[in-house]
């Protein structure tokens, strides 16, 4: 029987997805698990896998179209089949832009007669028992999963919402499981980029482990005020200069044993930053209403300018990790932000970010949170600057840092603490290793 | 081993037990005279005389009752209906005394009787002589409900049957007399009353099958090995006790199950084997349990409608291909 292709949920906050580019042709014939088409979802550009054996009959939706989660985008079914009653569940061809709203499934061109679907299915011999066939289910919201499905997903940790049913109605069955479980972990890095850790020991893709504490009322009471005053996120900022000489000489010190392992400036700050956030679990935090969420780890998201905005990859468990697996971690990730070629869980969840635009000369700016993360660090660039030791003027290279806290969790006194720990580490990186 | 029919295979295991014990006699219409209206009691008046091999007048209820009486008096009476069609006159027998006497005696009286006779569908011979009728029987505590599908389940399983000390309703099905198949010589040989069997093994789809469903079910999975879908064809044999054990195992390892039944679907026996299948193996569940059963008609006499009321190798293919989310 011809199967359906639909437009499958590939992140977390994608509503529509668009044809990128469709990889096989009509008349070509496609395997389960092969890649089918390359669909822009609204922060990466990702492949999506046939589920169902046999040739494409019919492409649908063309190449930089979009189409809502859950719409039929093409046909799946042997050669010679009769694929008229699906192509008749599409809507008109070429959709009109304006009128997109994502609407549940079965979107009528005209009032539609009784399905076609029950008769031919009668007619197979399936229905002699006066029991119809199974209709397909129109409620696209309604996750449907086979129980045994549901059962393999928990207990691979898998999430179902991520995935794409192939089973009657978009049902989730064991060998959509089994596909997804098949997939590489991590897609393959370049070959031309220099390794200087083995390959296994990152980007685990587990989120870092947290505990929640209940919200004091005080700060409920601080959470509801503040927000009435600056907005759903209130944001205070605190400023500091750093002395950046050590850290400099520390990174040009690391990079002269090995040009390979290329740090920059950027991933000390990383390496620093999650040093001082273990040290300050208070800031490692996010607000979450009820409760206040602190993480074991410091999963740091690093803001990377692309083509189309700003994408932030994160860097797991970044206090757990070395300065040269953070650089070569970065400038991975970077890499594919930069080709969209992020999956969602490389670029969600992190626990506190930072935002570098030194390289752009500016001295010093603020950064917005993203929730539901407590605080972002803005960094501008190094410079050399009259500074006064001693009671002489002597030049150093300072460098401006400008945490913004959502003062529902943190609370001056505390970002403030938090920034003379990474200060006075930064100006003595020594302290990264006693 | 002997390769026989299921009629000579069952009229090898009513010899032995004749033979065997003095207190088997078989009792019912023209299974004497006429050697038996379907020749299973073929030869059995002239080795165990009148005594043992009795005919009846037309009176399911009467000699029914006679057996009952037999059985209460010590005897393992035998009672043949010519078939189970017209087991129904004897119902109130059958339910009301010999499946409730142990339980209404406090356990002082047993029935060891076995009523036995062709039933399910037969051929072109109408709603009233072409009916399934296992699930009524089943229903009952106190009865055991037994459904062979080969000539030596047939022999091992009627020996048993006879045997056994609880009143057994053993069906075997009209159209498959003249099946053939191996039956051991071993005169001692029984099967044990509720205790499934594997008729082929496979790891994608579970089929169960009982009597006519069985071969019909080898040969749906025979085609469909073809198709790269392997089946695992279970036997029950025995419908009460159910050995619902290895069906949930061979479902644990399949994750898919048709149940294939010549009845209507209605409260059938499937619709049981279905409830528990959900109960006990829910997680491990793929795809929804998939009955293929008689239709839910009287049994049409025209051949072709008749062809389109009993489930074939078709039907059972699409069904697993259905479950195996092929189509």
């Amino acid at each position: 029987m011809a199967t359906k292709v639909i437009m499958p949920k590939l992140s977390p906050t994608m509503e529509e997805g668009q044809i990128s580019r469709w990889l096989k042709k009509e008349g070509d014939k496609v395997s389960m698990g092969e890649p089918l088409a390359e669909i822009d979802t609204d922060k990466a550009t990702m492949e999506m896998q046939a589920l169902a054996n046999g040739v494409l009959r019919k492409i649908l939706i063309n190449e930089g179209q979009p189409a809502p989660l859950g719409q039929i985008i093409a046909v799946i079914g042997e050669p010679n089949e009769d694929i008229s009653s699906l192509l008749a569940e599409a809507p008109a061809a070429a959709p009109k832009p304006e009128q997109k709203k994502p609407e549940p499934e079965q979107p009528a061109p005209a009032p539609a007669p009784p399905q076609p679907k029950v008769a031919a299915a009668a007619a197979a011999g399936t229905g002699g028992d006066g029991r119809q066939p199974q209709a397909a289910t129109s409620d696209s919201a309604r996750l449907i999963v086979s129980p045994l499905a549901a059962r393999m997903a928990a207990e691979a940790g898998l999430d179902l919402r991520s995935l794409q049913g192939s089973g009657p109605g978009g049902r989730i069955i064991k060998r959509d499981i089994e596909v997804a479980l098949s997939q590489p972990k991590t897609s393959p890095a370049p070959a031309a980029f220099p390794r200087a850790v083995e390959p296994g020991r990152f980007p685990q893709a587990a989120a870092s482990g947290y505990r929640d504490e209940p919200a004091s009322e005080i700060r409920k009471t601080i959470a509801k005020r503040l927000v009435t005053s600056l907005g759903p996120v209130p944001h205070f900022f605190l400023t500091t200069e750093i002395e950046m000489d050590r850290a400099a000489e520390m990174r040009r010190g690391i990079n002269a044993l090995d040009p390979e392992l290329k740090i920059s400036i950027n991933d000390v700050i990383i390496k620093v930053a999650a040093a001082a956030l273990i040290q300050h679990p208070e800031v490692n935090a996010s607000f979450q209403e009820k409760f206040v969420r602190y993480y074991e780890h410091a999963d740091i998201g690093v803001a990377v300018a692309i083509e189309e905005g700003l994408i932030t990859p994160v860097v797991r468990s970044a206090d757990q990790k070395s300065l040269s697996e953070i650089a070569a971690e970065v400038r991975e990730l970077a890499e594919r932000a930069r080709s969209r070629k992020l999956k969602p869980e490389e670029y969600t969840g992190a626990t506190f970010s930072i935002s570098n635009l030194g390289m752009f000369g500016i001295d010093e700016f603020t950064a917005v949170i993203n929730p539901p993360e407590g605080a972002i660090l803005a960094v501008g660039a190094m410079s050399a600057k009259p500074v006064v030791r001693d009671n002489e003027v002597i030049v150093r290279q300072m460098m401006r840092v400008t945490m913004s806290c959502d003062h529902r969790v943190i609370d001056g006194a505390t970002g403030a603490k938090f920034l003379q720990t990474f200060k006075k580490i930064l100006e003595n990186p020594l302290y990264l290793v006693v | 081993m002997a390769t026989i029919t299921i009629r000579e295979a069952l009229n090898q295991a009513l010899r032995e037990e004749l033979a065997r014990d003095e207190t088997v006699f078989l009792m019912g219409e023209e299974v004497a005279e006429y050697d038996g209206a379907y020749k299973v009691s073929r030869g059995l008046l002239h080795e165990f005389g009148p005594r043992r091999v009795i005919d009846t007048p037309i009176t399911e209820l009467g000699f029914a009752g006679l057996g009952v009486g037999a059985a209460m008096a010590g005897l393992r009476p035998i009672i043949e209906f010519m078939t189970f069609n017209f087991s129904i006159l004897a119902t109130d027998q059958i339910i009301n005394s010999a499946a409730k006497m142990l339980y209404m005696s406090g356990g002082q009286i047993n029935i060891p009787i076995v009523f036995r006779g062709p039933g399910g569908s037969a051929f072109q011979v109408s709603s009233q002589h072409s009916q399934a009728l296992e699930s009524w029987y089943a229903y009952f505590p106190g009865l055991k409900v037994v459904m062979p599908s080969t000539p030596a389940d047939a022999k091992g399983l009627l020996k048993s049957a006879i045997r056994d000390d609880d009143p057994v309703v053993f069906i075997e099905q009209e159209r498959m007399y003249g099946n053939k198949g191996e039956v051991p010589d071993d005169p001692d040989f029984t099967i044990p009353l509720g205790v499934a069997d594997v008729k082929r093994e496979g790891t994608d789809v579970t089929i169960v099958a009982r009597s006519l469903m069985v071969p019909l079910a080898l040969k749906a999975a025979e085609a469909l090995e073809q198709q790269g879908v392997s089946c695992e064809v279970i036997d029950p044999r025995t419908i009460r006790p159910l050995d619902i054990d290895t069906i949930v195992e061979s479902v644990k390892k399949t994750n898919r199950v048709v149940l294939a039944e010549e009845s209507h679907p209605i409260c059938g026996v499937n619709a049981e084997i279905s409830s528990e299948i959900m109960e006990r193996a829910f997680d491990y569940l793929d795809a929804p349990v998939k009955r293929v059963s008689g239709a839910d008609v009287p049994m049409p006499y025209a051949k072709n409608l008749e062809n389109l009321a009993i489930p074939d190798v078709e039907r059972i293919v699409a069904a697993v291909r259905e479950v195996a989310y092929l189509d």
